[in-house]
């Protein structure tokens, strides 16, 4: 067993683990942080997307151990004080989830993709969003989603 | 998918690491971003008794200029490279290359060692360090030693690093006039065919150039009868085309599978060579 | 003071009301659900596609620690009776764990109960199974002749199902067939295309794999079962009936279910062997199906090759057609397996008046994954080899193939229309859809882009794709599970209401747009109303979600629960009012006599008054909580056109699609967003099956397309941004002339790609490709183009 000490949504939790404990199973499992969903084994469908020292990662592929010391954000960390993240209020308004499934680990990429890019193109969303797999929607409102935060971040 | 159980330790210093390594007796392996290794553990593949974690190795990871020449620590993510303003000014072929691989998120933890070290035949790094003909370092029990990413790649799955030793990052002096062209595996985003090209030239005729290819055959190669063929000629469309066509001729062994038989990859690699070559010269032109 | 007057809701772009939990990560899925004292199961798969097991030795998954229990094949079989199927198709016995004999790569063959799912994989892996290997039946063509080995001894040449016929002269029975009709159409004909067509099988790929919760409670004698499922009630009544319980002793709960796409209508081996276990051990038991397994262990779509044959005139008009059907099911006989392919002969005539049909279906085993219910489930094949063969018909005529489509449309006046196939199609207006799209698409302009591109040497190509999609399955006579719905509204005593509807909804925002029906019924805010769905303890009967069914039926019934609590509502009311219920309006949360609204009682008012009657009405009960069960007299059929602008590189085969154009009219809509999210995620999985998705088998029964490595599921980078237009021509067969739209995206989207990807090629004497459009393979045709005097290119 090691010990791991990781920042996750701002406080920080401390556990005895496994190595091969997934980090997506250590935020499930251990700390009952279930929106971070697991989708795939070989690291494609993203659903599993947290982001680690603010960027996005997928936590399917890597182990908690080597995210000790780590500040970890999962999708429960994304509303402050009661008010939605600007895209997740754009995922409700442009309807860009249906089974819900893929909606955490897409929104936490779309967080990295604006952070790096406040107003992206439809091109470069679609880009960004090319880890993250969606069986539901065909992104189209995804991509709305991600518009309408940026709009509104460039409206402030 | 869940993988055997292994013991995890973290190297706070390349000395360190390699004692860790030495330690596993040959039953370690490094982790720095994971992408490369944790999926084949994750799918059993893979079962390292021994984890070491040399991401965090102070000095491992970042992007240097050094004399005219560029210094990239292994560690350093693809998104990194990716998005280098010194890289996109200096040698923007490995932000091209670093851009092509997988997807957002493996390009934020996937690392230039661990790519070069997996040596998958598929993998894109290769073809832009053969281009560049970046020198790879490495550390050992020995010491330190240089390998040319021409002596490299060895075969599938095979390089030039000894079990007991460290990729600590790779040197290569700029080339501005080089490009990366990529034929995507539609599924995995891995290149079926990829093609770096590098030209040296002056006063609108080539010196020399340098094309890796990635993706082919069983490992990354320089296809030395297109630079052969592009020496001395003039920097234009029609000598490009004209040695493009001499791209199969290196390529011995060729893989096939589902995605693209041997014929097909045959095929593509003059297409991408030209198209590798096309955006150099642009970027030649471009100055 | 004037109350505000609520809007009416239905046919307006409410943003969903299930999102807020979804979007903030509170959803619950069975993944997330813990119970103490809960072990994790794990399954010990085939790795061979046909093979006789010789022996299991699983000594040491049991002697590793957390390890609680195995259970082989053999074991369960004692728990656990064969699978029942869900159609009256004969079928081979299926057991939950094979016993002897393994028939597909990725069949469980035992499982480990342990700790945890950590501890479960690694006893799983260490079981060690030897197996006597068989040969592989993998082409369903060369299995119908029996070889190179049979899946079932009680089917002849691996062949389920022996041709079926069904078309003009066939006898509703099926035994007597007449001929001369469609042999008269084929004498008559100026023009016969012919065409072997294959729409390849898929994989569902829900984000959410399977998963499974079963919790026996010995004290109680009663069975909780969480599980990712479309169709919980349907659940309910298998797990009883195999487990020895009552329906009376079970409890199913479909909780967030993370996409289904038909995939998830199935009661599967592990549902059932989790129950088993659970009620053996009496101790929680979970299951999560990992990725890898979905690929193998969830139901596959599509999988049909057609033998298609046309007659015409050389005006286009069209005579006759033959539509030789072979389905590749699999290794066993799912829920639904058999019926699937029966959907494709069903619709044969798509959107024309086909004056004979001939189709036949031969239904045959292979050592596959078995194939069942997936988005469209039958009606995208026959969209496809119609469509297909229509556009064959157009550039053989040289004719536009808008204008030999329109040239054979039904007309309008002539619905209901009764097909030579037997399907009752209950409104349409075929040539207003194609006339909406080849507007929206500017197809005279396209095509002038088109000939534009062609002239620099770009191989760009228009494709053009009809549909009609058959929605809202019912009535009970087609369906064993009852073809109803069911659902129960209750006002509450403070003028609240809770509704509860048998369809579970997985995607579909069925708790916003049945809210939206239920604040226009009541002249209630949306806020008021709550819609459960998807725990048999609340809902007490329901068929569930699938067939494109949710609206037209579920929300039929909906609709008359609400509309029988109002009626009872407003008897109390006009006894408060001194008024007749006749006379009463229901508006912004009050209600009135009509023109006199100053004197409103208030909804929660009389909704107190009820549960506290005093004076209690004569002839009334207490209470408002009311119920319904909608049989619907038939299916809805909506329609639609799709156009895509396809280009394909020339040095490498690359398709990319430029642009497509849908035009859908599902009749009336209720949510206009949610239909747009739906009809979107149609399309990419239609465009998707087109362009990028093949499920690959090699020789020897080895799926090869086993991960999202290897199988592309489509990118956000995939796709062009989609555009959206409808026609609408409501349904007579219910209240909102809401007709379903589900499924429709995949039918049409599939050939209008297909149909783009001939015409970039037509240039080179191509006559038809098969899907998917694999680079490769259209690389080789512009190497070496078919000969002139071939025609067609399979």
């Amino acid at each position: 067993m090691a010990q791991v000490s990781i920042r996750v949504n701002g406080r920080v939790r401390k556990g005895d683990v496994e190595p091969r404990l997934l980090l997506a199973h250590f935020l499930r499992e251990h700390l009952n942080l279930t929106g971070t969903h697991v989708g795939c084994d070989t690291s494609q469908c993203g659903a599993c997307t947290v982001l680690i020292d603010g960027r996005s990662a997928k936590s399917c592929t890597i182990f908690a151990v080597q995210a000790d010391g780590c500040d970890v954000t999962t999708i429960e960390g994304l509303a402050r004080d009661g008010q939605l993240h600007p895209l997740q209020e754009g995922f409700w308004e442009e309807h860009g989830l249906q089974c819900g499934y893929c909606t955490p680990g897409m929104i936490m990429s779309a967080v990295d993709l604006l952070n790096d890019n406040p107003t992206p193109s439809e091109r470069d969303i679609r880009e960004g969003i090319a880890g993250n797999f969606c069986r539901c929607t065909g992104y189209q409102h995804i991509v709305n989603a991600i518009q309408y935060a940026a709009n509104k971040a460039a409206r402030k | 998918m869940i993988p055997t159980a292994f013991e995890y330790v973290r190297a706070t210093s390349l000395d360190d690491a390699l004692a860790k390594l030495a330690a596993s007796k040959g039953e370690g392996k490094f982790i720095a971003g994971g992408h490369s290794i944790v999926p084949l553990m994750k799918l059993r593949l893979s079962q390292p008794k021994v984890l070491i974690d040399i991401a965090r190795i102070p000095g491992l990871s970042g992007i240097r200029e050094k004399d005219g020449r560029i210094e990239i620590g292994a560690a350093t993510v693809h998104h990194d490279v990716a998005t280098s303003a010194l890289l996109r000014k200096q040698c923007p072929v490995l932000c091209d290359t670093a851009a092509a691989i997988g997807d957002p998120q493996v390009r934020n933890r996937g690392t230039l060692g661990g790519s070069l070290a997996h040596g998958d035949p598929s993998a894109d790094y290769p073809a832009s360090m053969l281009a560049l003909d970046a020198g790879i370092h490495m550390n050992g029990p020995k010491g330190w030693r240089v390998v040319k990413a021409s002596e490299f790649f060895q075969g599938l799955f095979t390089v030039d690093l000894a079990h007991d030793e460290i990729i600590t990052g790779v040197q290569f002096t700029p080339v501005r006039a080089a490009a990366y062209a990529k034929l995507h595996q539609r599924a995995s985003h891995y290149a079926i065919v990829g093609v770096a090209a590098a030209l040296d030239a002056s006063d609108g005729r080539i010196r020399s150039a340098r094309i890796g290819l990635t993706g082919a055959g069983p490992c990354a190669i320089r296809l030395r009868k297109v630079e052969e063929a592009l020496a001395g000629k003039t920097a234009s469309t029609d000598s490009i085309t004209a040695a493009a066509r001499h791209a199969a001729a290196d390529v011995q062994t060729v893989n096939s599978d589902l995605h693209a038989s041997e014929e097909y990859r045959r095929a593509m690699v003059p297409v991408f060579t030209r198209r590798a070559l096309e955006a150099a010269l642009t970027r030649l032109q471009r100055g | 003071m004037v109350t505000p007057v609520l809007p009416k809701l239905v046919g307006q772009r409410v943003k969903r009301r299930e999102d807020p939990r979804l979007i903030q990560g509170r959803g619950t899925y069975v993944d997330d659900i813990k119970i103490a004292g809960m072990q994790h199961l794990a399954f010990k798969r085939s790795d061979v596609a046909h093979g006789r097991i010789r022996a299991i030795d699983t000594r040491a998954a049991e002697a590793m620690e957390g390890v609680e229990a195995v259970f082989t094949g053999a074991q369960i079989a004692e728990l656990l009776a064969p699978m029942p199927i869900g159609t009256s198709f004969p079928s081979p016995p299926h057991r939950a764990l094979a016993v002897d004999v393994v028939r597909y790569g990725g069949e469980p063959v035992a499982v480990v109960v342990a700790r945890d799912r950590y501890v479960a994989r690694d006893a799983a892996d260490a079981i060690a199974i030897d197996y006597e290997i068989l040969p592989a039946v993998v082409d369903p063509e060369l299995a119908m002749t029996g070889k190179p080995a049979i899946l079932h001894p009680e089917f002849e040449n691996n062949v389920a199902l022996p041709p079926l016929p069904n078309g003009t002269g066939v006898s509703r029975d099926g035994k007597t067939v007449d001929d001369s009709a469609i042999d008269k159409a084929f004498a008559e004909a100026e023009v016969v295309i012919s065409q072997r067509m294959v729409n390849h099988r898929v994989v569902p790929n829900t984000m959410e794999p399977r998963g499974v919760v079963a919790h026996y409670e010995p004290g109680k004698e009663s069975m909780t079962i969480w599980s990712s499922t479309q169709a919980p009630h349907i659940l309910k009544t298998m797990i009883a009936a195999m487990t020895g319980l009552g329906q009376h002793q079970v409890r199913a709960i479909a909780p967030e279910v993370g996409g289904g796409f038909g995939a998830k209508i199935n009661i599967y081996g592990e549902d059932y062997v989790a129950a088993a276990i659970s009620k053996r051990l009496g101790i929680p038991v979970k299951w999560v199906e990992d990725r890898s397994e979905a690929f193998v262990a969830t139901t596959h779509g599509r999988d049909l090759i057609a033998y298609v044959d046309l007659a015409a005139k050389r005006d286009g008009r069209v005579l006759g057609l033959k539509m030789r059907l072979i389905a590749d099911v699999g290794a066993y006989n799912m829920l639904l397996t058999a019926a699937i392919p029966t959907l494709t002969m069903m619709m044969a005539s798509a959107t024309y008046d086909i004056p004979a049909i001939r189709a036949t279906l031969t239904e045959v085993f292979t050592n596959k994954t078995p194939t069942d219910a997936y988005r469209g489930a039958g009606r995208p094949e026959a969209t496809y080899f119609v469509e297909r063969a229509m556009d064959m018909l157009a550039r053989e005529l040289k004719m536009d193939p808008a204008d030999v489509r329109r040239k054979n449309f039904i007309r309008p006046d002539k619905f209901p229309f009764t097909t030579q196939t037997g399907a009752v199609y209950d409104s349409g207006n075929y040539e207003a859809a194609l006339d909406r799209a080849l507007e929206a698409a500017n197809w005279k302009q396209l095509k002038g882009a088109r000939d534009a591109a062609r002239a620099e040497g770009r191989l760009v190509g228009l494709g053009l794709s009809m549909y009609v999609e058959v929605c809202g399955f019912g009535p009970s006579s087609g369906m064993a599970t009852g073809g109803w719905e069911h659902a129960q509204v209750t006002v509450e005593r403070d003028g609240r209401i809770t509704a509860v509807t048998g369809v579970s909804p997985h995607g579909q925002g069925n708790e916003t747009t049945f809210a939206q029906m239920l604040a226009d019924q009541f002249g209630v805010p949306l806020e008021h109303i709550t819609i459960h769905h998807g725990d048999t303890a609340v809902v007490k009967q329901g068929i569930g979600t699938f067939g494109s069914r949710s609206q037209a039926v579920g929300g039929t019934a909906l609709h008359l629960a609400g509309a029988r609590v109002k009626a009872k509502m407003a008897r109390f009311a006009a006894e408060l009012l001194e008024a007749h219920e006749e006379d009463l309006v229901f508006e912004s949360g009050t209600i009135f006599v009509r023109g006199a609204p100053a004197a409103a009682k208030t909804f929660a008012e009389v909704a107190a008054y009820a549960y506290v009657p005093v004076p209690l009405p004569e002839g009334l009960e207490p209470g408002l909580s009311e119920e319904a069960f909608f049989e619907p007299s038939n299916m809805t059929y909506p329609f639609g056109c799709h156009i895509a602008m396809l280009e394909i590189d020339r040095e490498t085969g690359e398709p990319r699609l430029l642009k497509f154009v849908a035009v859908d009219d599902a009749g009336n809509l209720i949510n206009p967003l949610i239909v747009e999210g739906q009809i979107h995620g149609g399309l990419a999985q239609g465009i998707g099956q087109a362009l990028i998705e093949e499920t690959v088998y090699d020789q020897s029964g080895q799926l090869l397309t086993g991960s999202f490595l290897d199988y592309a599921l489509p990118r956000a980078t995939d796709f062009p941004r989609f555009e959206l237009h409808n026609t609408v021509t409501p349904t007579p067969l219910n209240p909102f002339g809401a007709k379903g739209i589900g499924e429709a995206g995949t039918l049409g989207s599939t050939p209008a790609v297909v149909c783009a990807a001939v015409d970039a090629l037509s240039e080179l004497g191509v006559k038809h490709i098969d899907m998917m459009l694999r680079p490769e393979k259209l690389w080789r045709i512009i190497g070496t183009p078919p000969a002139p005097a071939h025609g067609g290119r399979a």
